[in-house]
């Protein structure tokens, strides 16, 4: 653990654990309904990284924005989606946010807990998020706009495109860069000619951070940090967080690929081994504590499980149904703004740039 | 009533719209200070101010992703791309990000994508594309494509009005060479989705879009004076297609030829011969033609360009073939 986790209320170090634990349970439990057949589609895993979802999104405000990749169950779950929505989704329920259409953690809540869906395609969500906070910025919310993306996606050209769109806009985004060591089958090195993926910030004069992501405090704490400077109006923050992908890209995968002995190294850097570590030894819970709240993990899922179960598959026909928005959403921005300032006469400006050093 | 160009009248349901709505913003490359490159957005950033008409980096993937985000807070982007060509390097948060976005995750997307289409400038193969079909064959986009001053101002106030990712595509062709009467400052929105009639024929139906509806309006009068009265139908927007307009005109000539600038393999009058077989076969008194651009790109030298267009004398050799039927 590091300096950083001493900061760490006990409330708040309790709840960190039961989300990361939370986090587990949940994808325990989606693995076994995989292999019963009742989870469609490929099944990807957050094992080993739980605390880089846990520990960013707990950094966020009531009225921030996420939009999370496909290992960042545990941000979804601390931004108050439920277990039973996660496991709808995958079991390709009715009841899910996107009645079936769509499968894996892509869903969306715009209005209340203000979640964009990722897609498969890697790097797009850092313009859109990009959009997201300078919207945010337009309107007068002071919200900020936080997205993960992994080592390999930071090789697209989307990624380059919505870094050096957010940079220069100065957009009060925070881009969790998740190195978790694997893209699919390929390690970092084969990817990118750089130990620490935090350099391209350089590139973009955007600030960075590197940071343990496996120690969910020292997490939480870096990107306190960033989502305050972001805030603040200083720009895009990009935090390199160092993981390790515990299983398979997927469920199909075994990942033979990946040396043994680096397994056996991030074994023993567990992130919940070291929360629980981290609790038990500054003496901010009692055996009995964890015990009620492992038990309240496995409770609770058993109930979200049950309450998803009892949601049907979605009747076929609707599968025809609602490629356009004809009149199904009221479309308003939320201004807490005065609107004055972006309308003549007061919006008039000169059209002309200024080049203080003439690039010389 | 003023006579304007198509290209102020593109600058004016801008002006309007954003004058009516601030949720109303632009973004672009060179849209601000220098006016766009086609002058399109000129005056906008003195009037509207640097927040609401934003020059970007050249990113097209980055400037789409933007308005994207910025749609789902309530905001109505316009996007300017420079040339239509250069929608390529967004077609993947185009079409599996904004056109599935409310199928999938029940988030509409209110964009306008807009831009300068089509030949006849001796633009080049990278400067005088036509796209529209990428498009129209994904689902959850709307494609539009204006022929008049009038329509390219209230197509594109309904097209920032509308909930759904909208493509503009103006033909370049038009911006300065077509002139006309509008009502001043009106609320004259033309309705996504309905094509009209320019010039009303009982011997043959023309269907068309964006410059070639002038073209085959030009055939059309020389067609008259051999006795042959052929109808226009201008589309307007390719998605949603108006289909019952073009039955409703085929009903009555019996005889139908599609006219497009796109490449002929995939262009949109495969797509409407099929609709037109499938509904009112017993109904034809000839096979369905099409006039298109070649299945090449578009080359640049102007002979070459020529060759590639189809053109007022095209158009009316096919329909004099079809009429004699």
């Amino acid at each position: 653990m590091t300096a950083a986790s001493a900061a760490l209320k006990p409330e708040q170090a309790r709840e960190m654990y039961y989300y990361l634990r939370l986090t587990r349970s949940l994808e325990e439990m989606l693995a076994r309904l995989y292999r019963q057949g009742k989870v469609f589609g490929g099944l990807y895993s957050s094992l080993g990284q739980e605390a880089v979802s846990v520990g960013a999104a707990s950094a966020l405000g009531p009225g921030d924005w996420i939009a999370p990749m496909i290992r960042n169950i545990g941000a979804l779950l601390v931004r108050g989606i439920k277990p039973r929505e996660i496991l709808m989704q995958l079991m390709a329920r009715e009841g899910s946010l996107t009645h079936g259409k769509d499968g894996t953690c892509h869903m969306a809540d715009l209005h209340d807990r203000h979640i964009v869906a990722p897609m498969s395609m890697l790097g797009d969500l850092i313009p859109i998020m990009t959009g997201v906070a300078m919207a945010g910025r337009y309107l007068g919310h002071q919200t900020v706009a936080m997205t993960w993306i992994g080592d390999g996606g930071t090789s697209t050209g989307a990624f380059h495109e919505g870094m050096n769109l957010a940079a220069v806009q100065k957009a009060p985004l925070v881009v969790i860069v998740e190195n978790n060591q694997w893209a699919y089958s390929t390690p970092v090195a084969r990817q990118v000619p750089l130990r620490d993926l935090a350099e391209r910030a350089g590139a973009y004069g955007v600030a960075s951070h590197i940071v343990d992501g496996n120690d969910v405090a020292a997490m939480l704490h870096v990107t306190q940090q960033a989502v305050a400077q972001a805030r603040a109006g200083q720009g895009p923050v990009l935090i390199e967080a160092k993981t390790m992908r515990m299983s398979g890209h997927a469920q199909h995968d075994p990942a033979e690929y990946v040396p043994r002995e680096m397994i056996e190294y991030w074994k023993a850097r567990d992130p919940l081994d070291r929360c629980r570590t981290y609790l038990t030894q500054n003496k901010l819970w009692e055996p009995a504590t964890q015990a009620a709240l492992e038990a309240r993990v496995e409770r609770e899922l058993e109930q979200e499980l049950a309450a998803a179960e009892a949601s049907p598959l979605p009747q076929p026909e609707s599968a025809g149904q609602g490629v356009y928005c004809e009149g199904c959403h009221t479309i308003e921005p939320r201004w807490l703004r005065d609107k004055d300032e972006l309308t003549p006469p007061k919006s008039a400006a000169r059209a002309q740039w200024t080049v203080p050093d003439f690039g010389g | 009533m003023a006579t304007i160009t198509y290209l102020e009248a593109i600058r004016q349901a801008l002006a309007e719209e954003m004058q009516r709505d601030p949720s109303v913003v632009l973004l672009g490359e060179d849209i601000g200070v220098y006016g766009g490159a086609f002058q399109a957005t000129a005056g906008l950033l003195e009037t509207f101010g640097s927040e609401r008409v934003i020059d970007t980096p050249i990113s097209e993937t980055g400037i789409v992703g933007a308005a994207v985000g910025m749609s789902y807070l309530g905001l109505r982007p316009v996007v300017e791309m420079q040339f239509i060509d250069f929608i390529a390097c967004a077609f993947n948060v185009l079409t599996n990000y904004a056109a599935k976005s409310h199928y999938l995750w029940g988030a509409p997307v209110p964009i306008v994508i807009r831009g300068p289409s089509g030949g006849g400038v001796h633009g080049g193969p990278f400067h005088s594309a036509n796209p529209e079909m990428h498009f129209v064959h994904t689902p959850g986009l709307k494609v539009v494509c204006p022929s008049t001053a009038a329509d390219a101002r209230g197509l594109l106030k309904s097209a920032i009005r509308d909930n759904n990712p909208v493509l503009f595509f103006e033909h370049k062709f038009l911006y300065r060479r077509i002139k006309e009467d509008v009502p001043d400052g009106g609320e004259e929105l033309v309705p996504l989705g309905k094509a009209v009639v320019r010039r009303p024929g009982r011997d043959l139906t023309i269907v068309t879009y964006a410059a070639m509806v002038h073209a085959s309006l030009q055939a059309a009068e020389t067609l008259a004076g051999e006795g042959i009265e052929a109808e226009v139908l201008d589309l307007r927007t390719l998605a949603p297609l108006d289909s019952q307009a073009i039955f409703d005109s085929v009903r009555r000539t019996s005889k139908l030829l599609v006219v497009h600038e796109d490449v002929r393999t995939g262009g949109i009058a495969g797509e409407i011969a099929a609709l037109v077989t499938e509904k009112l076969f017993g109904e034809l008194d000839g096979p369905i033609r099409r006039v298109t651009g070649l299945d090449t790109p578009v080359p640049f030298s102007p002979p070459l360009e020529e060759y590639f267009l189809p053109s007022a004398a095209k158009i009316a050799a096919a329909a004099r073939e079809l009429a004699a039927y």
